[in-house]
């Protein structure tokens, strides 16, 4: 426990002095994509890592948030940064309840298979939709967020920008996951019959950890936009989505602390291999570290380490602490069914 | 009381339940048995939702169940267990019960984000509320240990109190004895006792005649999918259809 504060206290100083000591501005260009990054991660560890549903098609919610904050602050329209950043999640959000009703029905690698076709579908809607999107050519332009008299431009404000908004993620998904909710979406992950005959309604709770992991994503997507400056179709690629489940997994997906350890680590573990190993390396090294990760870790970073100080403290003579309530592996099946 | 009226099941061609109709009383311990196949587990599975009857109609109180979902069942008052063990293997036996108690909480969405007095207050309530199904059930020693990590016997007593916790009106129960010991087997019945006390209509499935005599005020007879008797377990042990029925059998009336 005081273990645990000390943590907390020690991440959040640093992450509140960060521009003093980070120096160099590209890096603190990595904290602020880390901290977008935290945000999609926290995002689909809800779906994830709490309801045990894969959305492979995350990176399209980030993408219907980043176009949504993007086309309501260019002109003709020409909004501010905070009617269009709840506008971006609003629109996630409907596109989650949307996937939501439709794929939950069947869950699973169903759900998998429809969130990839939605990521497809709306990728192509990008690129092909000339008139509005402007195609592969993207949006430039796009507004800096302005607060009162000043305009969030220089990567320290807008590192605290970010800061404050994966802050607030973090917040939404500590107080779903520990209520009445998040019991529901954990009893849903862990044994789906057995849920339902308590009165737990799968579809109402799975829509809505679709809709609210959906808007987080969107906020993200709308951040993104408005720091690059800049949208383009390729804010629905793949590998976005893969990063986001290899930060979820990799960091303990159903924790609060591992999508945050993931989203920091898989964020700058790229940028620290570009400067030490040649180019023609770096991927190969990256996925060294992962697979010795997901090897050696199975259950993620965070409940590794969770694990491994409950058992030092129980040799120390320390009192006995309940048991991890992380989970295995990722399932991918459905509950058993009833006898 | 649960109203069961021409209930039937079919499976593709094979019939599973061929229209039976039985009542259970308020407030008694009915026990439904049968030889293996009878159609036991498939009228539970058809009374609670999870499988949709090919004709027939259930009621508890008058409200009609048929075509409902499960949870919305549950919400009438209608809880079941599962022959198979079935708990939330990764959660704490305390959180077992707390996700038992699902029903009894109210806070939505926007007050669970805000986290309002009133959502706080409820959460204190439903912990303090677990605390006494666990007490109720003899699982407070337990509390903070994995439901998966317990012995067999205990963690079905941990699919108990997450019914329990529900508060049924009616309970059904499948197999609840399976796998048990002597021992575990007489705290159980004990158990369904006290929760019959707490006006709870019981309905078990079971194997054990011992068990079922000693416990049921009324038992159902299934076989192939019809009811073959009804009544006092003195009438059930005496009946010429039943004994035909378990002729040969292990698990004969005792």
């Amino acid at each position: 426990m005081i273990a645990r504060a000390a943590v907390t206290a020690l991440g959040a100083g640093a992450a509140l002095t960060a521009p003093w000591w980070v120096a160099n501005p590209y890096h603190l260009h990595v904290l602020i994509m880390a901290a977008i990054f935290t945000i999609l991660a926290l995002s689909l560890n809800l779906l994830l890592g709490y309801t045990g549903q894969l959305s492979l098609g995350h990176a399209a919610f980030f993408g219907i948030g980043a176009y949504t904050s993007a086309l309501l602050s260019l002109p003709p329209l020409e909004w501010s940064f905070w009617i269009a950043l709840p506008a971006a999640a609003a629109a996630a959000a409907l596109a989650g309840w949307g996937i939501g009703r439709l794929a939950l029905k069947l869950r699973g690698a169903y759900f998998v298979l429809v969130t990839i076709s939605f990521a497809g579908v709306i990728s192509l809607i990008s690129i092909n939709w000339m008139a509005l999107t402007n195609g592969p050519l993207g949006l430039p332009g796009v507004p800096a967020p302005t607060l009162g008299p000043w305009t969030l431009r220089t990567k320290t404000t807008y590192w605290y920008l970010v800061l404050a908004a994966a802050a607030l993620a973090f917040v939404v998904c500590h107080r779903l996951v520990r209520s009445r909710i998040g019991r529901a979406l954990v009893a849903l992950r862990e044994n789906e019959p057995l849920a339902e005959s308590v009165g737990i309604d799968g579809t109402r709770y799975l829509v809505l950890a679709a809709v609210v992991s959906a808007a987080m994503a969107g906020v993200g997507g709308s951040l993104y936009a408005h720091y690059t400056r800049f949208v383009s179709p390729e804010v629905f690629l793949f590998s976005y989505t893969v990063t986001m489940v290899i930060m979820v997994i990799a960091g303990g997906q159903g924790t609060l602390a591992g999508p945050v350890v993931g989203a920091l680590l898989f964020t700058v573990l790229p940028e620290v291999l570009r400067e030490a190993v040649a180019w023609q390396w770096q991927m190969l090294a990256y996925g060294i570290v992962l697979v010795v990760c997901v090897f050696f870790l199975p259950r993620g970073i965070v409940p590794s380490i969770v694990a491994a100080t409950r058992r030092a403290a129980r040799t120390a003579g320390g009192p006995p602490e309940m048991r991890s309530g992380s989970v295995g592996p990722l399932k991918m099946r459905r509950g058993p069914a009833p006898e | 009381m649960l109203d069961v009226s021409d209930l039937r099941v079919e499976f593709g061609g094979v019939v599973a339940l061929a229209g039976i109709s039985f009542r259970v009383q308020r407030g008694t311990i009915t026990s439904l048995i049968g030889p293996n196949g009878a159609g036991k587990t498939t009228a539970f599975n058809a009374i609670t939702g999870y499988l949709r009857p090919t004709r027939g109609r259930v009621a508890w109180d008058g409200d009609a169940l048929g075509g409902r979902r499960p949870c919305d069942i549950a919400r009438r008052g209608v809880v079941r267990t599962f022959q198979r063990t079935s708990v939330f293997p990764a959660l704490s036996v305390f959180d077992n019960v707390r996700t038992g108690l699902h029903l009894r909480g109210a806070a939505g969405f926007w007050s669970v984000l805000a986290r309002t007095a009133r959502m706080r207050a409820e959460e204190t309530r439903l912990a303090a509320a677990a605390d006494e199904v666990l007490s109720f059930v003899g699982l407070a020693h337990r509390r903070d240990e994995r439901a998966d990590q317990l012995p067999y016997g205990e963690q079905r007593l941990v699919e108990l109190a997450v019914a329990v916790a529900a508060r049924p009106q009616l309970m059904l129960l499948d197999e609840p004895a399976a796998g048990m010991t002597g021992a575990e087997k007489e705290r159980l019945v004990a158990l369904i006792r006290k929760i019959r006390e707490r006006d709870v209509t019981v309905l078990v499935v079971e194997h054990d005649m011992r068990l079922v005599m000693g416990l049921s005020e009324i038992v159902i007879v299934l076989n192939h999918g019809r009811v073959i008797a009804e009544g006092v377990p003195a009438e059930i042990r005496a009946h010429p259809e039943v004994i035909r029925a378990y002729l040969g059998s292990a698990d004969a009336p005792a």
